[in-house]
């Protein structure tokens, strides 16, 4: 069964005709070639496909695409500035080395930053625990802690 | 070349190949698209043991979006998978090497075996299709345990594997041994089960095969960790094509820790159909197919005992280790509890005499081969619990057991097999007792006390052979592939650098460290070095990433080639200066007759070779672009001290890791802050070996049990403290880097760490043995069963 659907992907108007099992991760991944949204796991455990849905963080492979329907949707790809300046928290993972094979990454950004929102003062303890939703298993999350911490104090600035 | 003289090499810079990872523009396998793609899903067996009666394709075939179905019926003139490392047995006879099938022939022998490979337009078709499959099993007795695998009246796996066995290896003196144990003042001994893992590289496996007709030549993307070794092994060994035939391409690798490393089934089996269907065939592995056809890791059961004399010296050990193979030998399963286990088991210390035996079986669970650390943390495991058992038993210090039999003549034999080139086991070891603060150890375990909580202490004082290898020992102990390394340096005309390595990044961070060698040693800028890697189209030869060999095998063909380069520039320097060439330096980026200010920058030399209009063009090619290939004349040997700080919570169980500690000697250090990244995710790996992961199967039915991470415990960021990480430098004495590797060290020091530790904690109550993983369940259970 096929759906329209239309959204607000990167501050851009989107609309689409999908199957109605389709979700929002392959929507964004196969349809519109957003592939800096990764699929780590079929659970919604890894958080690889994190994305921000209204300003939310949530994990694109456990919604369908029809339930982001009229929804504002930002993925890695719409943080950066034009001009390519990157948002706090991308340049505090380069500068913190919380980042190793990549993959993890990008939703492990999305996180942080949603994270900072809900926790703009998060202790080292808090940020671990808020983190649990996504899993990383190149860096020991040793750097990712301190690039949240990095990336909170830039984005309170 | 002297160390110093390698310029950047100590400078945390940060990655060059950070920016397209945070934005999103990253190209892993699952992102590369062609036109005309198909989708192809893998049917696998629901069953750890079967007989194929039959299979009807009939209904899928006529599915919606269907392309073909192939099974292995279909694969004529396909081989099976090889297997790279020849192990002969006690016996004297070659292993038992069951065909190893690219889709089930006739049986099946674990869940996850791939039976058929249906290619539909899309993805949800082809899955729909699968299901439409009738397979006709016909059930048989299952067995998963590698010890059970042996007993009599097992189930029978392969044919050609009586009982099971692909062999039985031993190494050392044996009578040496047991003279050295009939004479011990005391004997220390233990029973160790090191636990089943998944790798779970967050990355799931996935491919993407195409067929070019008119060139009669096929691609693959492929998420693996050695792109030349895929391609031989694909072409030379299964396919039967020449090598230039297939272009194998790993772009971005979301992660290998040794499951990238094998050549599978599923890529041979979409390169051969992409031609069949004359369409791209892209397959990526959702997590669940990953946990039960991904390699797995570990999975051995060993009994260990430790000969002393009254100042508790170590006189010898000896070690009887059975190895789960899984139900095939992937690409190294056979070497890793023999080559890279049995020759580790000397650890830091004087040993004169060890015997070990090996039993490897096949049972009806997914392959085993190797993840990080491969064999050496298996080592270090049964040498360091074992130590740590024998201060116990000795009533020594736990610091002052190992002080008492360290190493300190180098170079230094081993009765395993090793010469270890050199190392300071006290440096790192007191700089560990120094960074944990073990002076302060007391005072906190009083203070944990006082809340009710037990705390514990452990070291691992493990070490390891890196840089593999010296391809003529390796050969000589059953291995079927060389192991050197190949690195090409192209001088691009204005002096930039174009570097091409057979080493392979897939989290490493190679763009980088490798660009600073390449910068430090030309005296040029580190973003005019590009680093090219993961194409056989494009790099000449490779051997890959594994074992952490990319520094100091892989970096070191990159400096043999800059060798290359500098020299050539020197003739043609010569020329430019008219000067000799034996009076010309390099140094800074310039080449300049010694003793004088004339001089010609890099990058004039660089455009004179490539615009030879004032060139010696008799006696000298123009162009500047190097290659050379390095084959080491030793293994490395990292060593380091980890210590292990746990506080249990008697109540519940609950293991907190309070402290992780680690200082390492991995030789000198191109980017401090990269080695420190790699400490940290091993040394997270290797924790969650010793308390979370446990990769289970039912021993009835042969279902893995743990096949999500809703039933895989993965560590996560509040399972874990920060680490503090600390290094000491003794440089490899056989490579110009004096580079020992870093990958692999904490996976292999942590779980003896830390299971060291919550033995010490639970000491004072009675309790002898936790396996691991040491979960709330098992650690509270073994305080009851103390209690009572």
């Amino acid at each position: 069964m096929s759906v329209s659907l239309s959204l607000k992907v990167n501050g851009k108007a989107v609309t689409a005709q999908v199957d109605a099992r389709t979700l929002l991760v392959d929507f964004l991944r196969t349809n519109l070639a957003l592939t800096g949204t990764h699929v780590g796991c079929d659970t919604a455990q890894c958080g690889a496909c994190t994305v921000h849905l209204d300003g939310r963080a949530v994990k694109a492979c456990n919604i369908l695409a029809v339930q982001a329907n009229g929804a504002d949707v930002v993925t890695i790809e719409g943080l950066a500035a034009e001009d390519g300046t990157l948002h706090p928290m991308q340049a505090a993972f380069k500068e913190c080395h919380g980042l190793q094979c990549g993959f993890c990454t990008t939703g492990m950004v999305m996180s942080a930053i949603d994270l900072v929102g809900r926790h703009p003062g998060a202790d080292e303890a808090t940020i671990r625990e808020q983190l649990d939703g996504n899993i990383c298993r190149c860096t020991g999350y040793h750097n990712i802690v301190r690039a949240v911490q990095q990336g909170a104090t830039a984005m309170a600035k | 070349m002297g160390a110093n003289e390698v310029g950047a090499i100590g400078q945390s810079v940060r990655r060059k190949e950070d920016l397209r990872f945070i934005t999103g523009a990253g190209q892993y396998t699952d992102d590369v698209n062609m036109v005309r793609q198909t989708q192809g899903v893998f049917l696998r067996s629901p069953h750890a043991h079967a007989k194929i009666r039959s299979i009807d394709l009939a209904k899928a075939k006529a599915a919606p979006g269907v392309v073909a179905i192939f099974t292995g019926a279909d694969l004529t003139g396909v081989n099976g998978l090889p297997c790279g490392w020849l192990i002969t047995g006690t016996d004297g006879k070659p292993m038992n090497e069951p065909p190893h099938p690219v889709l089930a022939q006739g049986k099946v022998r674990y869940v996850g075996d791939q039976v058929a490979l249906v290619i539909a337009e899309t993805v949800d078709q082809a899955k729909d299709a699968a299901e439409l499959i009738d397979v006709d099993y016909e059930v048989l007795p299952a067995v998963v345990n590698c010890v059970d695998a042996l007993k009599a009246g097992a189930p029978q796996i392969h044919e050609q594997a009586p009982g099971n066995k692909c062999y039985t290896w031993a190494l050392g003196d044996k009578a040496a041994v047991e003279a050295a144990f009939a004479k011990a003042a005391h004997v220390s001994k233990l029973d160790i089960i090191n636990n089943r893992l998944v790798p779970n590289a967050i990355e799931p496996r996935c491919a993407l095969a195409s067929y070019d007709r008119a060139a009669d030549a096929y691609t693959l993307y492929v998420s693996n960790q050695n792109p030349h070794v895929e391609r031989l092994l694909m072409t030379a060994f299964v396919l039967g094509l020449p090598e230039t035939k297939l272009r194998v391409i790993a772009p971005d690798v979301g992660g290998g820790f040794g499951s990238k490393i094998y050549l599978y089934g599923e890529e041979t089996a979409m390169v051969w159909a992409s031609k069949k269907v004359n369409r791209p065939i892209k397959w990526a592995a959702d997590r669940s197919e990953a946990f039960v056809s991904d390699a797995h890791g570990r999975d051995h059961i060993t009994h260990a005992e430790l000969a002393m004399d009254k100042d508790g010296k170590f006189l010898a050990m000896r070690v009887v280790t059975n190895a789960n193979m899984g139900a095939y030998l992937s690409t190294f399963a056979s070497c890793i509890p023999t080559i890279l286990y049995a020759t580790l088991l000397a650890g830091q210390y004087t040993t004169p005499a060890i015997y070990v035996e090996v039993t490897a079986s096949f049972t009806n669970t997914a392959p085993v081969d190797a993840y990080r650390g491969a064999g050496r943390p298996e080592a270090t495991f049964v040498v360091e619990r074992l130590v740590h058992q024998a201060a116990v038993d000795m009533k020594l210090p736990q610091d002052e057991i190992r002080r008492r039999n360290f190493i300190r003549t180098f170079p230094y034999a081993t009765p395993v097999a090793l010469t270890y080139d050199i190392g300071n086991y006290d440096a790192t070891l007191d700089g560990a007792n120094e960074l944990a603060d073990v002076a302060g150890y007391a005072a906190r375990k009083a203070a944990s006390a006082k809340r009710g909580k037990l705390r514990g202490i452990g070291y691992a004082s493990y070490i390891e052979a890196c840089g593999l290898a010296p391809s003529n020992v390796a050969g000589a102990l059953g291995a079927r592939a060389g192991l050197f390394e190949a690195g090409e340096v192209r001088v691009n005309p204005t002096g930039s650098v174009t570097v091409f390595t057979g080493s392979h990044s897939h989290g490493q961070g190679h763009e980088t460290t490798f660009a600073q060698i390449v910068a430090g040693r030309l005296g040029i800028d580190i973003a005019n070095v590009d680093v090219v890697h993961g194409d056989t189209g494009r790099v000449p030869f490779g051997m890959g990433t594994y074992g952490s060999r990319s520094l100091s095998v892989g970096g070191t063909a990159i400096v043999k080639a800059l060798d290359k380069v500098i020299a050539k520039g020197k003739k043609i320097a010569a020329h430019l200066l008219e000067a000799a060439e034996t009076d010309i330096e390099f140094k800074d980026g310039k080449f300049t007759v010694a003793g004088t200010d004339r001089s010609k920058a890099f990058a004039e030399v660089s455009l004179a070779a490539y615009v030879p209009h004032n060139y010696p063009l008799d006696k000298l090619e123009p162009g500047l672009d190097e290659t050379a290939f390095y084959d080491p004349t030793n293994f490395t040997y990292p060593a380091g001290t980890h210590i292990a700080e746990i506080e249990i919570d008697p109540e519940t169980g609950v293991v907190e890791v309070a402290a992780f500690t680690a200082v390492d000697d991995f030789g000198n250090i191109i980017n401090p802050m990269i080695v420190e990244g790699q400490v940290h995710g091993g040394v997270a790996q290797g924790i969650g070996q010793a308390l979370l992961e446990h990769c289970v199967y039912d021993p009835e039915s042969g279902q893995l049990l743990t096949g999500s991470y809703m039933d895989y415990a993965m560590p996560r960021a509040d399972d874990l403290p920060s680490f503090k990480v600390g290094t000491r430098v003794t440089p490899c004495t056989h490579n110009p880097l004096g580079a020992k590797g870093c990958g692999e060290a904490g996976a292999i020091g942590a779980p003896a760490a830390i299971m060291n530790a919550v033995h010490d904690a639970l000491l004072a109550l009675g309790v002898t043995r936790i396996d691991m993983p040491a979960s709330p369940h098992r650690v509270w259970q073994a305080i009851q069963s103390a209690k009572a």
